[in-house]
């Protein structure tokens, strides 16, 4: 074999700080308390995606989860991701009302085109709609040159902001994959945060060629999809490790000041009959706790950078 | 053609050793090794593994890993200070100049430094003499000069080795290796120069191997703590090892999981809180030269 190039010994960005220049380092515990409104310690956030996967969705260098590689015609999993959209939504939506909450909604844009009904009455409940992307196949990641980037973004955002009336100012990727460039693409395209970086419980400013953006507190495992779906869990160890996240975060912003409690939910997966009383406990444990404040992605964040300012 | 085995330690059961006890009687060794580490956006891709699965950037996978710096560490340190616990840091060295900050945290509680190379996705894999001895130097001279600690252990950056690696730390007077997952007593290892033993490390009391590895619940790695202590406490004269990584176990949902492991652990008496290098100091002192010696016998047919 030969050698390794003698690169693999040369250390370039070894320095204080991050190897990289999208944002700086920063230690959570050590930055001012914040506070929510009415003086709440926890920001509830329902993340709760709306997608589809197209039939042809290929093996993906970023797996989604609830991505499906067997052969076409897959009737299996696309049918079964697809009752999310037909019937999963609607039961997803029926808790979420009778407890009051209106999620952040990642929504593909193949969702509008393809279910106009579904994307309708997510507006009508006050849902806030964000960026997700074309459909779970289009990935934003380094294959891509930066002009086909640059129109599944505005594409995106386009067909999205057409069809709710909504401003549109949060963005999920498809499997949270990136290019190099797609933080800019996101601000050249009225994107105020993206989900996509899984580094901290509280929003952060990055670096765009554009202006800031946005990191929003996404949970990559405190996830429906994460821990029943690929981990494995029963609805009940789910409920049990949500319910353990909520209960750490709730002491511990009585002492540190607010945290941002965030679950991410599927209509796919936590839309199944025998899994949605999982939602129903999880919602029941947090309305029983005082000093909670729910709220969409765009409402968490306006508070934050209100208070930011002030300080 | 590749060696089925590179004979870095004597075949000899556990139930076959003399008796080994720890400071003041102690039945058991525990010892913590959080690895610190730092992953990069971009690394170069060594042909034998790749840090990320292309193409790059990871941005999940980084972002994932950068959450134990920027968020979790901070958490499971106060968990340790609850309990009043040190830890031996298996270090990315490269986290003394990027995050200075949690070198300092580490030192002021008197924990130990280890080395777990310079970044975690910078494999040892294919690397000739030169190159691994260029990366053992690196990871002395950056403790030394960031801690003023003397280097002592070594965990492979992703448990990545070759087949000289343990002669050569040897060589540069670390005294302990984390890469052998043989045993839960130190041993000596063969070396061709000096001495090195192994202490027990650990890929099934380690969080990145439960929960990523094999989907533990944190319901099930509190239970595997417990019951591999109860097990080691019980037998006597044994090492526990608790692996954990901040981006994991720092998460909220997981830390009620080991905050009940430890109340069960430090609510016994008759146990050892060390650091690696103490264990493995405690071990050349009073049984290093022993074991060789019986080692030795048994190689000549006396025993």
């Amino acid at each position: 074999m030969a050698p390794l190039p003698n690169e693999h010994l040369r250390y370039p960005r070894r320095r204080h700080g991050m190897d990289h220049d999208r944002y700086d380092w920063s230690i959570m515990q050590r930055r001012p308390r914040v506070e929510w409104p009415n003086g709440a310690h926890v920001a509830v956030w329902i993340v709760a995606p709306l997608t589809w996967y197209p039939l042809t969705l290929g093996p993906q260098p970023r797996p989604p989860t609830g991505v499906f590689d067997d052969p076409w015609p897959n009737f299996r999993d696309y049918t079964h991701r697809d009752y999310g959209n037909r019937v999963g939504a609607f039961r997803v939506m029926e808790v979420l009302d009778r407890f009051g909450i209106r999620p952040t909604t990642p929504t593909n844009a193949a969702v509008c085109e393809r279910y106009p009904e579904l994307v309708q009455e997510a507006v009508r409940h006050g849902w806030e709609i964000a960026g997700h992307g074309i459909d779970m196949g289009h990935q934003h990641d380094a294959r891509l040159d930066e002009a086909t980037e640059v129109t599944m973004v505005a594409t995106a955002l386009m067909t999205l902001r057409k069809a709710t009336g909504q401003a549109v100012t949060g963005w999920l990727s498809p499997a949270n994959a990136e290019s190099l460039s797609t933080p800019d693409l996101l601000t050249a395209n009225g994107v105020h945060y993206s989900c996509d970086w899984v580094n901290d419980e509280l929003p952060y400013a990055m670096r765009t060629r554009h202006g800031p953006l946005w990191a929003m507190p996404y949970s990559h495992d405190i996830n429906d999809a994460s821990m029943i779906w690929h981990g494995h869990h029963s609805p009940l160890e789910f409920v049990d490790q949500v319910r353990s996240e909520f209960d750490w975060l709730h002491a511990e912003s009585r002492q540190q000041g607010g945290r941002i409690f965030t679950l991410c939910v599927h209509a796919w997966c936590i839309g199944q009959p025998h899994r949605i009383h999982a939602l129903e406990r999880i919602l029941e444990h947090v309305r029983n706790h005082s000093g909670t404040w729910t709220a969409t992605g765009a409402e968490i964040l306006a508070q934050y950078q209100q208070q930011v300012d002030q300080s | 053609m590749l060696a089925d085995d590179l004979r870095y330690y004597d075949y000899l059961p556990i139930t076959k050793r003399p008796p080994l006890t720890w400071p003041n009687g102690a039945r058991i060794a525990v010892w913590f090794a959080p690895n610190v580490e730092f992953y990069e956006l971009i690394p170069p891709v060594n042909p034998a593994r790749a840090a990320w699965p292309p193409p790059l950037p990871d941005v999940l996978g980084y972002s994932w890993r950068d959450y134990g710096n920027r968020v979790g560490f901070w958490r499971l340190l106060e968990v340790m200070d609850r309990f009043r616990l040190r830890g031996s840091a298996a270090l990315n060295v490269a986290v003394c100049q990027h995050h200075p900050e949690i070198i300092a945290a580490m030192q002021e509680r008197g924990w130990e430094f280890f080395s777990h190379g310079i970044y975690n996705g910078r494999y040892v894999y294919g690397m000739d003499e030169a190159q691994e001895r260029a990366l053992i130097e690196d990871a002395i001279v950056t403790v030394e000069r960031h801690t003023g600690h003397r280097l002592k252990g070594w965990l492979s950056p992703a448990l990545t080795n070759t087949e000289r690696t343990p002669h050569l730390l040897a060589e540069y007077g670390i005294t302990y290796s984390c890469d052998f997952m043989h045993d839960d007593q130190p041993f000596p290892l063969n070396v061709r120069a000096g001495r090195l033993i192994s202490i027990p490390y650990t890929v099934e009391i380690n969080d990145a191997a439960a929960y990523i590895r094999r989907l533990f619940s944190p319901q099930h790695f509190c239970e595997a703590i417990k019951a591999q202590f109860d097990r080691l406490y019980a037998e006597g004269g044994r090492v526990m090892c608790i692996a954990l990584h901040p981006y994991l176990t720092g998460r909220p949902y997981r830390l009620l999981a080991l905050i009940e492991g430890l109340e069960h652990i430090t609510s016994r008496q008759g146990v050892w809180f060390a650091t690696g290098a103490e264990i493995a100091d405690w071990y050349y002192t009073h049984y290093y030269n022993g074991m060789i010696a019986l080692l030795a016998s048994r190689r000549s047919g006396q025993v």
